[in-house]
């Protein structure tokens, strides 16, 4: 069953650049060998750590999005457990969000078009920007 | 809370510092009645009904720090006006983020 997670870890700030990079394709190796299809890779860069982990108080936060069954994601997993320089993950499935996301945005849209009371009153909102 | 009794009856008592999570600026209330006589409670709306945020994610730090108060806790519902739903998804959301080191367990 292939649903979509989105997967997130934090680095240790010391690891240099390169060695990030290295440390991504070798991930994005395991991920595609386990069955999983990594659609995106997101590098959100160095951050301040809101407590201390390892005692680092920075670390570089890293975001994939991929698509895989729960086995490539349990011996993914088991990986950055055993990745020295990967101080904490997490996992999320995203796919039922999506889901959810679509049909509030589905249901919407038919309700703005049909009864006009309704209309103006969502339309009354609408003017405040929908996206944080 | 002690607090929401004497928010009532205090006239034009100025808002208590250290809970900057309350959105201000909901739209449908009467507004620009704090100068009068006697303070004017502005009717709490749902930030996320109102502003039509579907999407309440752990990874969008600056709209959940909105509502977790400075020494990191989750401000109650009845402090935020934010609806049951939501609030179910915004704590959830919150929990993730402090897993994750974007948000604290407790600060300080």
């Amino acid at each position: 069953m292939q649903r979509s997670y989105e997967l997130m870890f934090i680095v240790r700030p010391d690891l240099p650049e390169e060695d990030l990079e290295k440390l991504i394709s070798t991930l994005q190796n395991h991920a595609t060998s386990a069955g999983a299809t990594v659609q995106n890779t997101d590098k959100w860069g160095k951050r301040r750590l809101a407590y201390d982990v390892k005692k680092f108080q920075d670390g570089q936060y890293v975001l994939f999005t991929l698509t895989a069954d729960g086995k490539a994601i349990h011996e993914l997993e088991r990986r950055l457990r055993v990745t020295e320089p990967v101080l904490k993950f997490i996992t999320v499935r995203t796919d039922e969000e999506h889901q959810r996301l679509e049909k509030i945005k589905k249901l919407r849209a038919s309700r703005v078009k049909r009864p006009p009371a309704e209309a103006a009153a969502a339309a009354e909102g609408e003017g405040a920007p929908a996206t944080a | 809370m002690a607090d929401e009794v004497q928010e009532a009856s205090t006239p034009a008592a100025p808002r208590p510092a250290g809970r900057p999570d309350r959105p201000d600026r909901g739209p449908g209330g009467p507004g620009g009645r704090e100068g009068g006589r006697k303070f004017f409670r502005r009717k709490k709306v749902c930030k996320f009904c109102v502003e039509k945020i579907d999407d309440i994610n752990y990874k969008d730090v600056r709209l959940l720090q909105q509502f977790v108060a400075e020494r990191g806790k989750i401000v109650p519902r009845r402090l935020t006006g934010v609806c049951t739903p939501h609030q179910r998804q915004l704590t959830a959301a919150i929990k993730r983020a402090r897993n994750i080191a974007l948000l604290p367990f407790a600060a300080r």
